[in-house]
């Protein structure tokens, strides 16, 4: 049983109130958040005040939601009206949105008690949540290591046990590759399956509101409330009715995985192996699996980074120091000086490269060469998944070539640290949905993560898999951190 | 030597629906700064746009009236700038797969404008210079707006203001705009070359910003076209430039060269699916749209027999048009109908707004009323044309003024009888027209008219008396 459904039942019983949880959960953050760095923003008032609420119509007997009362948090790309959001960016310190995030406030509508606002890299822009204004978050298997990023806050929460679920959100792998890394469940839906409506916008057509959670259940209860149709959201799918949770104990008996070589290519052997392992009792649990190559993979990094870097660009423009967030303190002689400053000092280094690569692709001269060469090979991406996909039911991959890196390793050479999204960028250039789920330990007890990834549309069948899977193994430790339940 | 000109115009037009483009902001003009806003307008982080269906159709409708061809599928782009005034610091426009291509204005010389495209984009704030500091109001943020880019088909200055007029009329016509350049809901660009004649080639352009009135605009292009003149003919070459034109000077001046051209980074929206449009939404459109002024104006002089200068004024106005479509079909004679609107009730406007807006007292029933009295015989056109000014005035029917007993037809006898009493009573009159006086005959008319209430037609009544007079 998931700690949703676990929670839920004492709450209903009155075995706890909401109050209660809640508090354990913030004495929880005052005593390990320094630790950790999960949350850079504790919303102690308005979470004593839902849960408050929750308890109300606990007492009152009230149709209840599984989420009410439960203690949860939100990366802090997610706009919370009245609530700092600050992107973990000097450019947004002191932000509080007039509105809330199509995503957060469905949450809220069920009754779910926001503890605070996760750490990030600045912008999402990163993989080990080391690019924030608030300082890294450490991973609570190891201080000394990332927690991955950018979604490392969320991901610490969720395993540092300072919060029950999180949202993150994904761009190239920001909620899969922190997930693997602290050895929680991570959940990249389908493009336009959640409203990115009040979601920062990092890079428009790649980016999702993802769904973290101690086990695949957590996430699929989440997920079902977040998702579906949004008029504010253009992009977001008309009819997609989201269903997971009903279908999570089928039987995998004939269904079949594929293994494509290429996400093998290159990896860590302790990542390697627990992927073998993993691929052995799938077959165990019936699962036929299916030996396949796409050799367009190794194009999804340079389409993925061009893409998400020309859109950024574009997204990251309107901080001009005009309206919101940071405007320089410095004298200036006219508006252009003014603007310059102020986005000078609000960007720090890796934002600032991805604007400088995002406005060169687009610009006269080079657009053909890169952003227009890049969504052509886009469709092609496009087109080698479905092919994959429609002989097998999903693929089987590594989230990540390793386990959690140490922190402060960032080097000099970004296209190394790129290499980090090797196996979770093509999904969402190709806007499939994919889960990470752990598999493994290396030597170190470090987790390993694997990543199911599934047609559009098809999070049922992912987190089938995934539930499946994690039902018949042992990989869900808990860490020594936050609440014991 | 002489140098032919060529121009292309760029025409933004104000489209006036409720709401923005991108929310529900309302579109209004007028407002107290700031007031018609939200997160969505003001670009504030992780808002979304979604497009105002209205503001597509009206765009469609625009395209129609200008026989374009209409886009099944149109993508909206980003224009990336940064400007205080435009809060995303990109604006949402078309560019490649705009929502109307490839169609054309007719000049009355019966010359064709091709226009290029029709894009559908939003229209950014507005700053506001006071003393030392600069404000800026977000209401027209976001407002929509379509840009109508003809091929650079003007040879003349006369024709770009014919152009600039028939389009105004056109939008104002199918009610999509009410392009009040005063208030800059139509704006134009203009692009300017010259050439020596004999060359085929085109020379190279200089465009003019941003302007907003047909004067400035034809000053503007007056300027452009003996500058670069002189340059040629001193042999020089002209320079590729961005220009603004100076209304304090009346003379065009440099914003930015080739060089610095702004690079605007267009690249599709992700924000926004592709403007899907079906051939029966197209339809519904095209259904839905007014007859247009060209259209109704070979119509009134082919089938209704109306006066070219006559039917131009009647289908240049919507209303006035739609209240003559009304009154044309319940009258024998529309030519009439027509003069009567012309000639009596344009004589109580004053401005060309009027014109349009047509606020009168009488409706198209009280009007036909008149004329069909005019037609029976049993009033003369001078009294119908004198009654419809007091009914203009009044907004009473003709029946206010002439009684039914009046307006009977006046027989050849009852005239007879009424010229012979005006002989009989006015003696004087009658022995000074047979001592030679011709003017006395005007003063017997006049009795006659009088008597006859004005049913008496002039003309035959003047034969009338002649030949009384005569026997």
């Amino acid at each position: 049983m998931g700690s949703v459904r676990y929670l839920h039942n004492l709450l209903i019983k009155r075995e706890i109130s909401s109050r209660e949880l809640t508090e354990k959960y913030l004495e929880a953050i005052e005593r390990d958040n320094s630790s950790l760095n999960a949350f850079v923003n504790v919303t102690k008032n308005q979470a004593l005040s839902a849960a408050d609420e929750a308890d109300k119509r606990f007492k009152n007997k009230e149709d209840t939601d599984i989420l009410e009362g439960i203690p949860m948090a939100l990366k802090d790309n997610i706009s919370t009206r009245g609530i700092d959001t600050t992107c973990c960016s000097k450019m947004l310190l002191g932000y509080k949105p007039v509105y809330d995030a199509t995503a957060w406030y469905r949450l809220k509508e069920k009754g779910a008690v926001l503890l605070g606002k996760t750490n990030m890299d600045e912008f999402a822009m990163g993989s080990s949540t080391e690019n924030s204004c608030f300082g890294k978050t450490s991973n609570p298997f190891d201080l000394n290591r990332s927690a991955g990023g950018s979604s490392g806050g969320s991901a610490a929460a969720v395993a540092g046990n300072l919060a029950v679920y999180a949202l993150g959100s994904d761009t190239g792998g920001s909620v899969r590759q922190p997930a693997s890394f602290c050895g929680i469940v991570g959940l990249k839906p389908t493009y336009s399956s959640v409203s990115r409506q009040g979601l920062i916008a990092f890079a428009s057509s790649l980016d999702q509101i993802g769904t973290m959670g101690k086990s695949v259940e957590d996430v699929a209860l989440v997920f079902d409330a977040v998702a579906g149709h949004d008029p504010l959201d253009s992009t977001s799918d008309f009819s997609y009715k989201a269903d997971t949770f009903s279908s999570l104990n089928k039987s995998l008996r004939g269904r079949t995985l594929a293994v494509v070589k290429e996400f093998f290519e290159g990896i860590e052997p302790a990542v390697k192996e627990s992927l073998e392992k993993a691929i052995k009792i799938f077959e165990e649990l019936g699962v036929n699996i299916k030996y396949c190559s796409m050799p367009q993979i190794e194009y999804s990094l340079p389409v993925y980074y061009i893409l998400a870097c020309a859109e950024a660009s574009s997204n990251l423009s309107r901080y001009d120091g005009v309206r919101f967030g940071n405007r320089t303190k410095e004298p200036f002689t006219d508006i252009q000086e003014m603007m310059c400053k102020s986005r000078s000092e609000g960007f720090a280094s890796e934002v600032k490269r991805r604007i400088l690569v995002g406005s060169f692709v687009l610009s006269r001269g080079y657009y053909d060469a890169y952003y227009k060469k890049a969504q052509l090979l886009r469709k092609e991406l496009v087109d080698a998944f479905e092919k994959v996909l429609t002989d097998c039911d999903a693929i089987l991959t590594p989230t990540s070539p390793t386990t959690a890196f140490k922190t402060g390793r960032i080097t000099e050479d970004p296209v190394e640290n790129y290499r980090a999204d090797i196996c979770t960028a093509c999904v969402n250039v190709a806007g499939l949905p994919a889960v990470s789920v752990c598999c493994g330990y290396d030597k170190k007890g470090l987790p390993v993560g694997m990543q199911i990834i599934g047609d559009k549309f098809c999070e049922a069948a992912i987190l089938n898999f995934a539930h499946i899977f994690e039902s018949n193994t042992d990989f869900n430790k808990t860490t020594d951190w936050g609440v014991r339940l | 030597m002489s140098f032919l000109l060529t121009a292309g115009l760029e025409t933004h037009i104000e489209l006036g629906t409720e709401s923005k483009l991108f929310c529900s902001c309302s579109a209004s003009f007028g407002a107290k700064p700031n007031t018609l806003c939200c997160p969505v307008c003001m670009g504030h982080p992780g808002t979304l746009p979604s497009v105002n269906r209205q503001a597509v159709c009206y765009a469609v409708m625009a395209g129609l009236a200008l026989n374009c061809k209409i886009s099944s599928v149109s993508r909206m782009v980003r224009k990336n700038y940064f400007y205080p005034d435009l809060p995303k610091a990109y604006q949402i426009s078309q560019l490649s797969e705009p929502l109307c291509y490839d169609g054309y204005l007719e000049l009355a010389s019966g010359k064709r404008i091709r226009i290029n495209r029709i894009q559908l984009e939003e229209d950014a704030g507005k700053l506001i210079h006071k003393e030392n500091e600069i404000y800026v109001d977000y209401n027209r943020c976001g407002v929509p707006l379509i840009e109508i880019v003809s091929e650079p088909d003007f040879e003349s200055i006369a024709q770009a203001r014919e152009y600039i007029e028939k389009l105004r009329i056109i939008m104002r016509y199918i009610g999509i705009s009410d392009c009040r350049m005063q208030e800059g809901s139509m704006r134009f660009d203009v692009n300017v070359s010259v050439r020596a004649e004999g060359e085929e080639k085109l020379g190279t352009r200089t465009e003019i910003k941003n302007m907003n009135s047909v004067s400035n605009m034809a000053k503007a292009m007056e300027y452009e076209y003996s500058r670069q003149c002189k340059i040629l003919q001193e042999g020089g070459r002209v320079e590729q430039l961005t220009l603004r034109f100076d209304e304090a000077t009346a003379a065009t001046i440099p914003m930015r060269s080739k060089e610095d051209a702004h690079d605007y980074k267009f690249f599709s929206e992700p924000d926004l699916p592709p403007i899907v449009l079906s051939d029966e939404e197209i339809e519904e459109i095209s259904r839905n749209m007014p007859m247009l002024p060209d259209k109704k104006f070979r119509s009134y002089v082919d089938n209704f027999g109306i006066s070219k200068a006559d039917a131009d004024q009647l289908s240049k106005y919507r209303r006035v048009s739609e209240f003559f479509d009304k009154v044309k079909e319940g009258v024998q004679s529309p030519s009439f109908a027509a003069s009567l609107i012309i000639s009596r009730i344009f004589a109580i406007f004053e401005t060309e707004n009027e014109k349009e807006d047509f606020n009168i007292k009488i409706t198209p029933e009280q009007f036909c009323e008149l004329v069909k009295m005019t037609e029976r015989g049993g009033i003369s056109k001078n009294l119908a044309k004198t009654t419809l000014d007091k009914m203009l005035i009044s907004g009473k029917s003709a029946s206010a003024y002439i009684s039914e007993e009046d307006a009977k037809k006046l027989t050849e006898e009852e005239l007879n009888v009424l010229c012979k009493r005006t002989i009989e009573e006015n003696t004087s009159a009658v022995s000074d027209y047979k001592n030679g006086k011709e003017k006395a005959l005007m003063a017997l008319l006049g009795a006659v008219m009088r008597y006859s209430k004005g049913k008496a037609d002039p003309v035959f009544t003047t034969e009338k008396l002649k030949e009384i007079l005569r026997d």
